[in-house]
């Protein structure tokens, strides 16, 4: 029997029972919708949980001076410079799993507003900081452009810890200067307050200007202290790490023997963090899932192990006028998978829908992705294949005779 | 053609184990049945005209005995080669009719074509019409069990025995749930097919119904008691036409 032929009398079979077709479903549709809803609930979180991580800086990579041998003696990392704006240039041009690069050139030193002082960091970085490597967003005003970085310009942004010093009577900074020692400096806008880090640094307390004007301006130097970087995504930056040290190797001319002159530092312990809990979460829906579509997956074989009970006469008869075993068995087959990829179909559009419906009215964030779709579907398939099949087999193998006869 | 054997049984056993004890259903039946023949096989119960049926049907394999069905050895067949010889030579009507409940008569005529891969969609609609139109249903195809009288569901299972063009049609007692004008009427129809050509095997327990057939085999207690043919065939036409008209009202 082919194919078409099969579907025809399972959907025949399937009509003259309606309602108890869609009871049937009914578990499965619960069981799929319940999975889709949840995983988008799940990877909608995910997907918060890691923009809030992106934001406290989990794919950074901070490049550093590493410590010299200088006739003999190790040097302190902060006394050695060996990063340069070539460093950078190279980094921006060769490596493949960096989104952005910045030279970063700190100085310590007082700021100053009217009667007001304060002791602060500037960081002179270039545009691509703030908004790819750090996603800090500005409270006012403008930031500065590479135009700023190009011609040096005495331009800068502040902190919030950096405002309430200077700024105690709530006044606008924008447009205002002040001195960073004895360079004066336009505010040209500020920065929307970012809290503390993993490790405890008030991250507001900082000014941010073009480097070229820390650099030149400020330090009167030619090298940097740091490089920012940032990678791709959190599962690149093992692979950015490495890509680094080799660009930054050649680019030093260092043998292959000789110790790397800087160091690669990344937010591992924030990335373990997060891939271990997204894993749990992970587990979790997959369990969840796995109970809901079993439960469906009994309901269906009971209710074909009842189908089959039902219809001996039916079944009887097919075989008297020449229904193989294996045609009834896949007669049967074919319900149980229909029943379940029609609940599945079904399921995915409640699922989806609901995942909407708890964005719109509970405003929790939901992802719905093609793999739980996917996924939930095959599931289907395999629960309808496999509890099918019993009911189907005990079909078959019913002797022709006795199912005839069968009141 | 007439000479053409259809039936060929030569010493049927047939033994069924009850727990420690053996029943022996069939005692060593033997008769053939020739092409366009119609005959009746009668008996009491416990006669083994059931087991009988079934093996005739295919549905059962002789513990002795070869039976020749159109010349195929059926003892030397497996399950799914009965199921194959069942749906290509043997049309049954059975007496509760036996068709799909909600579903068209149409259908439930093209249901054995269903079982058989060589005919296409177009083909097995097209025979399914010509035997509704057969048995004198061309007017309800769409029609399902429920909407149709015993004696039209019956005449939608005989259509359903005619589509596959069987070597022959083998009924069970096949007026036993019907009053007795559909009863004539269903047995005008038989004798009109077995006039057409058709043999027809027609298992029953009224002698009336015997009377219509060309040749009569009584059973009793696993053996042929008496194979005869009807020297006075009735007309069920006739009869049906003798009958007292009821008055609709």
């Amino acid at each position: 029997m082919n194919f078409f032929n099969l579907l025809r009398i399972a959907l025949r079979a399937l009509q003259r029972n309606k309602l108890r077709a869609f009871l049937t479903m009914l578990g499965i549709i619960i069981g799929v919708a319940s999975v889709i809803a949840m995983v988008a609930i799940g990877q909608g979180s995910k997907q918060s949980i890691q923009q809030q991580l992106s934001g406290m800086g989990s794919n950074m990579i901070i490049i550093r001076p590493n410590s010299n041998i200088s006739a003999g003696a190790r040097l302190d990392a902060t006394s050695v410079q060996t990063l340069t704006l070539d460093d950078v240039k190279a980094l921006q041009k060769q490596a493949a799993h960096l989104s952005a690069v910045t030279p970063l050139a700190s100085a310590k030193g007082q700021a100053i507003y009217g009667n007001n002082n304060w002791p602060t960091t500037i960081q002179g970085v270039n545009p691509e900081y703030l908004d790819s490597i750090r996603q800090w967003p500005l409270q006012d005003g403008i930031e500065f452009t590479d135009r700023d970085v190009q011609s040096q310009n005495k331009v800068c942004l502040l902190g919030q810890t950096v405002i309430t010093n200077l700024f105690p009577n709530g006044e606008n900074p924008v447009g205002k200067y002040i001195r960073f020692g004895k360079v004066p400096l336009l505010v040209i806008g500020t920065l929307t307050a970012k809290g503390e880090s993993a490790f405890g640094q008030d991250q507001d307390d900082v000014i941010l200007s073009p480097f070229t004007t820390v650099q030149r301006r400020i330090l009167s130097t030619i090298y940097l202290q740091n490089i920012y970087a940032s990678a791709i995504d959190e599962n690149s930056t093992t692979a950015a790490t490495d890509e680094i040290s080799q660009i930054l190797r050649t680019s030093h001319r260092l043998k292959p023997t000789d110790e790397d002159d800087f160091a690669v530092r990344t937010m591992q312990e924030l990335i373990n963090t997060f891939s271990s809990t997204s894993q749990l979460l992970t587990v979790l829906l997959a369990v969840i899932s796995g109970i809901s579509l079993l439960v469906g997956g009994i309901g269906i074989m009971n209710i074909m192990y009842v189908s089959v009970t039902e219809r001996t006469k039916e079944i009887g008869l097919r075989m008297s006028i020449g229904a193989r075993g294996i045609d009834i068995l896949l007669q049967f087959l074919t319900e149980a998978i229909l029943i379940s990829i029609t609940g599945g179909i079904i399921g995915v559009i409640l699922g989806i829908t609901s995942a909407k419906l708890v964005t719109v009215f509970l405003s929790w964030p939901t992802l719905v992705t093609e793999y739980s779709i996917l996924l939930s579907f095959l599931v289907c398939f395999i629960t309808g294949v496999f509890f099918g099949y019993y009911p189907a087999q005990k079909a078959s193998r019913l002797d022709p005779i006795e199912a005839l006869r069968y009141e | 053609m007439s000479n053409q054997k259809i039936l060929e049984l030569k010493d049927i056993k047939r033994e069924f184990r009850m727990g420690s004890e053996i029943v022996r259903a069939l005692k060593g039946v033997t008769f053939d049945v020739a092409a366009g023949e119609f005959i009746t096989i009668m008996g009491s119960s416990g006669s083994g005209k059931t087991t009988l049926l079934n093996t005739l049907g295919c549905l059962d394999k002789p513990t002795e005995g070869t039976y020749l069905l159109d010349g195929v050895d059926v003892r030397k067949l497996g399950r799914n080669e009965l199921a194959r010889l069942r749906n290509h030579k043997i049309g049954f009507v059975f007496q509760a009719y036996n068709l799909l409940p909600r579903t068209s008569a149409l259908e439930n005529v093209e249901l054995p074509l269903l079982y058989n891969q060589t005919i296409s969609a177009k083909e097995r609609k097209d025979r399914a019409v010509a035997a509704l139109e057969a048995v004198n249903l061309g007017d309800r195809l769409d029609h399902t069990p429920n909407q149709l009288s015993g004696g039209q569901q019956q005449r939608v299972a005989i259509a359903r025995a005619l589509v596959n063009e069987p070597v022959m049609i083998l009924a069970d007692e096949a007026t036993g749930n019907l009053d007795s004008r559909s009863s004539y009427s269903i047995m005008a129809l038989f004798q009109e097919l077995n006039a057409k050509g058709k043999t027809i095997v027609f298992v029953t327990h009224e002698p009336d119904i015997a009377s219509f057939s060309s040749r009569t085999i009584m059973l009793r207690d696993g053996r042929v008691m008496k194979d005869s043919a009807n020297e006075n065939r009735k007309s069920a036409k006739e009869v049906l036409a003798a009958l007292p008209q009821t008055e609709d009202y």
